[in-house]
């Protein structure tokens, strides 16, 4: 039962909208408005046309249809028999499987990609060791390829994690009465399992297709050039502010944005699907055949060690003092490491104050906007959240772009610093690009509580105010908590919005530093250095808040059960 | 603790177009136990929630002890609810829950420790205080909510399907606890419950609410014995119902229908003439084997058993008798007369049970 609201709530609702307008609406539209625009304001499509008759841009437009549309497939090539498995069969797997979901989600990929470079590429350890013993050179890294290998490697947990969930949903009862009525095998899987957990899947190649669009860094780390994000970023960064064919290429990884995620609902559009009843039980799960057994392991372990692969070749580099035309380093060293703490320790610093004020203000607004939407009849709550949402659809790159047209002119109140170069615009930008994650975990947690742990507080003399401190937020607890590890790990590897933002080296987080590090050969080192302390310290976080966020889920979970 | 009058005056309200209760006046004397029954969406909980104030009328008015609440909020009107589900907070311990109510009103600290001991002790659940709700098993966690609630000394109690969560045995024994709880308390209390048994059982007096509206208000026993139309007579407890006619015969009135056909009822005031229901409860119904002599004042007619059901105490017949299905329960006790299904039977009403029902 939805209720009125209060002076405070309205108040906090035009905050947000107000900081969303700002930092998010207006710069989006500023990058249309300067596509669909003459200098005199005029609309026009002149500079989509100039833009497809450069046919370097339309090179880069097909290329990067081609390597997101490439990357969702060697994804589903990596991630189907692994969801398959874990789903259908009783095996040991199971764990590593999990952490195969994990693993590459805490490494950006155009960290690891120098590191790719140096065990697959051409001259690299794999096709030395392959050229030794067959005379083969498996063109794993050549051009495009190189990014499609990178990108699919480190993306495909989406699909998996998605895909392994909803098989998990489905009711045995499902796939029982199908047996029943006479359909067995890889039949059944085809026709019932599979359509069953199609939209997990959809959900995950969509995401695939969208980061893999929209990655800059990556390409450009691996020396391709010829993609829609990489034109976009040059043609800003050395034509131009003013440039409108860079803020055409934004449009379009705009509008490839919305249509991959588009799509992927609008296929399931129409489509009910039964998921797990309470009181029904998941696929029933069989023992592997001995043929099985060993495809199953076969598969986990290639996938584990290509998974692997660019962490093992990160930490190798950045202990290596040269490594060129070798299967391993030739030499050892520390000095990578002593190279970082004495030059780059307050990028580590800059990271965690731009992360942690992202992620702050990214539960505090994910959780005002729940409360907001599930528990007030406030005009506009529902826009705020689609708002809010939306965000998911913007790249990094277009949203930094739009911050430098947006903001340019403006300086920080009380001074003659442009705001543009004020280090808090990088906060700002990392808060909107991960809000749409925290939003969801917030709204997930609080439509756990059920109304009548608020009313209860209310009958017993608790106000709206003291209901919310004592009741509403302890209990969301979780979910807040989920939504602030989610938001500040994932922005602490995040880079595209930051490389259009980065004014100085000063203001500069880690992960900028080792995008910086990795354009030089003798960077290599330094910036795999920097790289493993990052991931350590991701990877340590994402444990750590596992860790805790299990047990308060032990905690909670058998009271949940009775209800 | 002081007992308190709750009165409804012409209380509506609907949620957008769905009018979910319409023109409710009602009075709940201080001290009693007053039960809300009626079937799933008869308004029956949102009148409980109007009280606590979680639903707001759109008209009329709500007054405890005389004076009316509707304008004020849920935490300031000192009216206890056990919710149906409970809503212990899993966050808090047992005597954390307890203590909610009495650190929001700022009571001194060793206030509260006295309270919820007192209320934890109350329902027998001293020992659990440290525990966390989700450490107890359901009718534990009842009687936390119970605790929680009682500490803080409501004016009014309200119950929103208390037993509903709980298994058929432990429902019983918590149906009697409830009823020696509200006793030793005083407190006016209402529940609301969709379990005919569990209202009729325990409660003072009970409404009967369908589709919004109050069908009857009385004693358990004023409802089962004189039900005022054909809902209460068919939702408290079985009966046979018939439509047809009634008439002034010679001597006796006369009820014609077509499930009956024509059948003379001596003793039936001749209150309502015309179009009528006639209703019986199974139980007033005799059975015996075709051609033993038949007398003693009932009315009488040919039968023939269609089906029976073994309930243990009774066992349940359905008969048909000319056109019409007739429930009919005959005590059991070892080595009584049973009839087989088609056994031609005579079948007696006692006049004075039938009750007529305006239609």
């Amino acid at each position: 039962m939805s209720r009125r609201y209060t002076l405070p709530q309205a108040t906090l609702a035009l905050l947000i909208a107000l900081f969303l307008l700002v930092f998010l609406v207006m710069p989006v539209f500023t990058v249309m408005y300067v596509a669909f625009t003459n200098s005199d304001g005029s609309l026009t499509l002149a500079h989509f046309r100039s833009f497809f008759q450069l046919t370097l841009m339309r090179e880069a437009f097909y290329n990067s249809l081609y390597v997101g549309g490439m990357s969702v497939l060697v994804s589903s090539i990596f991630a189907l028999p692994l969801a398959y498995f874990t789903a259908r069969f009783q095996f040991r797997g199971a764990l590593v499987i999990q952490t195969l979901g994990v693993l590459p989600l805490i490494m950006p990929p155009f960290v690891g990609a120098t590191a790719m470079q140096l065990l697959f590429g051409r001259s690299g350890s794999v096709n030395l060791i392959l050229g030794d013993w067959f005379d083969l050179n498996l063109p794993f890294m050549e051009g495009l390829n190189a990014v499609i290998f990178v990108e699919a490697l480190h993306y495909f947990p989406f699909i998996l994690l998605n895909l392994t969930v909803a098989l998990n949903n489905i009711d045995s009862a499902m796939e029982e009465s199908a047996q029943n009525l006479g359909a067995s095998g890889f039949r059944l899987f085809r026709r019932i399992v599979f359509p069953l957990a199609l939209p997990g899947y959809m959900a995950g190649a969509a995401l695939v297709f969208l980061k893999v669009f929209d990655d800059v860094a990556t390409p450009l780390v691996l020396n391709v050039t010829d993609i829609l994000a990489a034109q976009a970023y040059f043609r800003i960064s050395s034509i131009g502010i003013d440039d409108p064919i860079g803020y055409v290429a934004s449009v379009i990884m705009v509008i490839a944005s919305i249509a991959a995620l588009w799509g992927s609902t609008q296929v399931m559009r129409g489509k009910d699907y039964a998921t797990l009843q309470r009181g029904g039980s998941a696929l029933a799960t069989r023992k592997l055949g001995p043929w099985q057994g060993v495809f199953a392991y076969g598969w986990i372990v290639l996938v584990l060690l290509l998974v692997l692969s660019p962490h093992l070749g990160l930490v190798l580099l950045s202990f290596s003092k040269m490594w060129s035309f070798t299967v391993i380093p030739e030499a050892y060293t520390l000095e990578n490491y002593a190279a970082v703490f004495r030059d780059s320790p307050f990028m580590l610093w800059n990271s965690l104050v731009y992360c942690g004020i992202a992620a702050g203000l990214d539960v505090l607004i994910g959780t005002a906007i729940a409360y907001l939407m599930l528990r007030t009849d406030l005009p506009g709550r529902r826009l705020l959240d689609f708002i809010a949402s939306a965000a998911v659809a913007i790249p990094g790159l277009v949203l930094g772009i739009g911050y430098l047209r947006t903001f340019r002119g403006f300086n920080l109140p009380f001074t003659d610093l442009p705001f543009v170069s004020f280090w808090m615009i990088i906060a700002f930008a990392f808060t909107v690009r991960r809000l749409p994650y925290a939003l969801r975990s917030c709204v997930a947690s609080l439509q756990q509580v059920h109304m009548s742990m608020e009313e209860a507080a209310e009958n017993l003399g608790a106000s709206n105010r003291r209901t919310i401190i004592r009741i509403v937020v302890p209990l969301m607890a979780g979910g807040i908590l989920a939504g602030f590890v989610t938001s500040f790990l994932t922005a602490a590897v995040e880079i595209s919005a930051t490389l259009m933002l980065v004014s100085s080296t000063s203001d500069a987080p880690a992960s900028y530093g080792i995008y910086l590090y990795m354009q030089s050969i003798v960077g290599r080192g330094p910036g795999a250095a920097l790289g493993v302390i990052t991931v350590l310290l991701v990877g340590l976080g994402t444990y750590a808040s596992h860790r805790i966020l299990r047990a308060r889920s032990l905690r909670f979970d058998t009271l949940q059960a009775l209800k | 603790m002081a007992k308190v009058k709750v009165e409804f005056q012409d209380i509506a309200l609907a949620f957008g177009k769905t009018e979910v209760l319409r023109n409710i006046s009602l009075a709940i004397e201080p001290g009693e136990l007053f039960a809300l029954l009626g079937p799933s969406g008869s308004g029956k909980s949102t009148l409980l929630r109007v009280i606590a104030g979680f639903a707001r009328a759109q008209s009329g008015r709500v007054l405890v002890d005389g004076k009316d609440i509707s304008a004020v909020p849920p935490w300031k009107r000192d009216i206890g609810m056990v919710f149906q589900n409970y809503a212990l907070w899993p966050h808090m311990t047992v005597h954390n829950n307890v203590a909610f109510g009495l650190e929001e009103r700022r009571l001194p600290r060793d206030e509260i420790r006295r309270k919820v001991a007192a209320a934890l002790d109350l329902v027998g659940l001293s020992d659990f205080a440290a525990r966390r709700p989700s450490q107890l098993s359901g009718g534990q966690q009842q009687r936390v909510a119970l605790a929680r609630t009682i500490a803080i000394e409501p004016k009014v109690l309200l119950l929103d399907e208390p037993l509903s969560n709980l298994d058929a045995k432990l429902r019983v024994h918590m149906r009697v606890e409830l009823l020696a709880l509200q006793r030793k308390l005083g407190v006016t209390t209402i529940f609301v419950t969709h379990d005919q048994e569990e209202a009729l059982s325990i409660s003072d007096r009970v409404a009967v609410l369908d589709a919004g509206v109050i069908q009857q208000v009385g004693t358990p026993v004023e409802l089962f014995d004189r039900p005022a139309n054909r809902f209460i007579a068919n939702f408290v407890g079985t009966i046979n119902l018939y439509a047809g006619t009634l008439k002034a015969g010679a001597g006796a009135m006369v009820f014609e229908s077509e499930s009956l056909g024509t059948v003379a009822l001596p003793g039936v005031p001749a209150a309502a003439l015309g179009e009528v229901e006639i209703a019986f409860r199974p139980h007033v119904v005799t059975l015996i084997e075709a051609g033993a002599p038949a007398g003693g004042g009932l009315i009488w007619l040919e039968a023939r058993v269609a089906e029976r059901e073994f309930l243990g105490e009774f066992i349940r017949y359905s008969v048909r008798a000319r056109e019409a299905d007739i429930v009919a329960d005959q005590a059991h006790y070892t080595g009584a007369r049973s009839f087989a299904p088609g056994e031609a039977v005579q079948l007696g009403i006692q006049p004075q049970q039938i009750r007529v029902l305006a239609r």
